[in-house]
């Protein structure tokens, strides 16, 4: 138990020192590493609560997939500071007021949720013994099945559509037909010219 | 004091895998000279000890004493963390993974999740160390490599699927243990493609050769890790043989029964129980080393165009195709892919 305390805190205090890295630190690809730190640091956190199937789906997806993307994006790009700083002070009130807004709502569904749930969440799905993974596949595929197939449509969607917008500049696409390649033969490419007048 | 105790208890295993493994490491470079140096008719190390048997060893004396050079406007904090964050997962993924009936570090039940997990994190390794060496060819490398990791990893994780659908299990002993009954039931004859694939996907993810673009000698000097010298190579070096290691003996446990012995269920199995599992697990393993090595002896390197096309419209369409089918299989409760 007091392992789990202490690792708790850590990984908390991390969390929370990466995740205003991400924010303040002006080189991009530093404050893409931060977020992944942060993404990394709250995985623990949601090992802590026994959910490891979503903790290692959010290393797996977010911190594997998605941040590799995010950083291969950020370290092409060539941003610029001190233009990307500009106005600051311009925008602060609103950034205040969607600050407060974010933070008020938050807080305000947490505390409601925890005053009046019995903290037993996870033995409520607990249907088939101890295991989280199948206690969530089992739900996900029965309770939820609508809403399951409806993100997995979704998902769907935004791949062709990203497929569809990146196909459109024909002239830039600098594809190779396999097949031709692989049909190249000797005869097609070379021709032996004999050449009379420079003989040796 | 009990937790004490436990606590205790956990390092003491993590150093009865690690010290070997490093052992291990140490022994498949040298191996892999020798390997490929009788391949190619050369030698191989002969000069420290008997027929260069201490050569790893020279390699590593050497290795700690050189300076580590850190180019200049190199991002220095990141120049250096990128070998760790190289090493350290690949040392992780090990606490799982069950070297014998008795022996697993950790059995958790999401075990094959939390591999997939952790071998998708060494790509930053690769990203970090060429953005931060401040060299154009460290970055090719790395952009390179990254591009393969992701292409490749998609593959990988759906052949995984492949076998946790057989398997009925996220846990590696449960997926040897449902392997039982000699070598025909083991899952690389039934799902046969996802076999091929992983391993070939494996091998990708380990940027060995023939899909080594990521080092490519002749275009990019060492891709990646050109700028890096002394303890901070050895590193991205013990990554990468750490990771060869992990991916024979993931293959072995996927998809050759782990620390079962080949002859269940047949009339050689009353000669060969008294071999334990520890033996047969470490046999497979060090096939598919041999494997690696053979492999990087005998082809060429692929061009960058192909190994993309094979990743994505090669690779994703068979494991997609092959999984949909393995469903129906086990709806219709066809064996083998059926076990209960």
């Amino acid at each position: 138990m007091n392992i789990e305390i202490a690792v708790f805190f850590i990984f908390a205090f991390f969390l929370i020192i990466s995740s205003i890295g991400v924010i303040t630190i002006n080189n991009p690809v530093k404050s893409a590493i931060n977020l992944v730190f942060a993404f990394f640091s709250s995985a623990v956190l949601w090992l802590l609560l026994n959910a490891e199937f979503l903790s290692i789906i959010l290393i797996l997806v977010y911190v594997g997939a998605v941040m590799v993307l995010f950083l291969f994006v950020v370290m092409m790009l060539d941003i610029n500071i001190s233009q990307a700083k500009e106005g600051f002070v311009k925008y602060f009130p609103i950034g205040l007021i969607v600050f407060i807004s974010i933070a008020g709502l938050l807080s305000f569904f947490f505390y409601n949720q925890f005053e009046n749930s019995n903290n037993n969440i996870i033995t409520e799905i607990n249907i088939l013994g101890e295991d989280n993974t199948k206690n969530l596949g089992y739900v996900l595929y029965t309770e939820y099945i609508l809403a399951f197939e409806i993100a997995a449509m979704l998902l769907l969607l935004g791949i062709i559509s990203a497929i569809t917008l990146t196909q459109q500049k024909n002239s830039e696409n600098k594809y190779q037909n396999p097949s031709h390649q692989v049909n190249a033969n000797k005869k097609e490419r070379l021709s032996v010219i004999k050449d009379e007048e420079n003989k040796l | 004091m009990n937790s004490l105790n436990t606590f205790i208890n956990i390092f003491l295993e993590i150093i009865i895998v690690v010290i070997p493994l490093f052992l291990i490491v140490a022994y498949t470079t040298y191996s892999e000279r020798k390997i490929i140096g009788f391949m190619q008719s050369r030698m191989g190390p002969m000069r420290v000890g008997p027929s260069g048997i201490f050569q790893p060893i020279a390699d590593v004396i050497k290795l700690f004493t050189k300076e580590v050079i850190i180019p200049s406007n190199a991002n220095t904090g990141l120049f250096l963390t990128a070998p760790i964050i190289m090493l350290v997962p690949s040392l992780l993924v090990w606490s799982v993974i069950p070297l014998s009936e008795y022996f697993v570090i950790s059995n958790i039940n999401a075990g094959l999740l939390f591999i997939l997990a952790l071998t998708s994190l060494s790509v930053y390794g690769v990203i970090l160390a060429g953005w931060a060496s401040n060299s154009k060819y460290a970055f090719l490398g790395s952009m390179r490599s990254a591009a393969q990791i992701i292409a490749y990893e998609i593959a990988m994780g759906f052949a995984l699927v492949g076998v946790l659908m057989a398997a009925g299990s996220l846990n590696l002993q449960e997926i040897i243990i449902s392997q039982r009954g000699g070598l025909f039931s083991w899952y690389w004859l039934p799902l046969f493609p996802l076999f091929i694939i992983y391993l070939i996907a494996g091998i990708a993810e380990t940027n060995r050769a023939p899909f080594d673009v990521s080092e490519g000698e002749s275009e990019i000097v060492a891709g990646f890790h050109v700028e890096y010298s002394g303890v901070a190579f050895a590193m991205f070096f013990l990554a990468e043989y750490m990771n060869i290691i992990l991916i024979s003996i993931l293959v072995t446990i996927m998809f050759f029964g782990g620390w079962l012995s080949p002859f269940e269920n047949s009339f050689l199995e009353i000669y060969f129980t008294w071999i334990p599992g520890f033996i047969w697990i470490s046999v497979k393993t060090l096939f598919f080393i041999f494997l690696f090595l053979w492999l990087r002896a005998t082809l060429p390197r692929y061009r960058y165009d192909q190994i993309m096309r094979l990743g994505w419209k090669v690779f994703l369409p068979i494991t997609i195709i092959w999984i949909f089918l393995e469903g129906i299989m086990i709806y219709y409760k066809v064996g083998p892919w059926f076990i209960l």
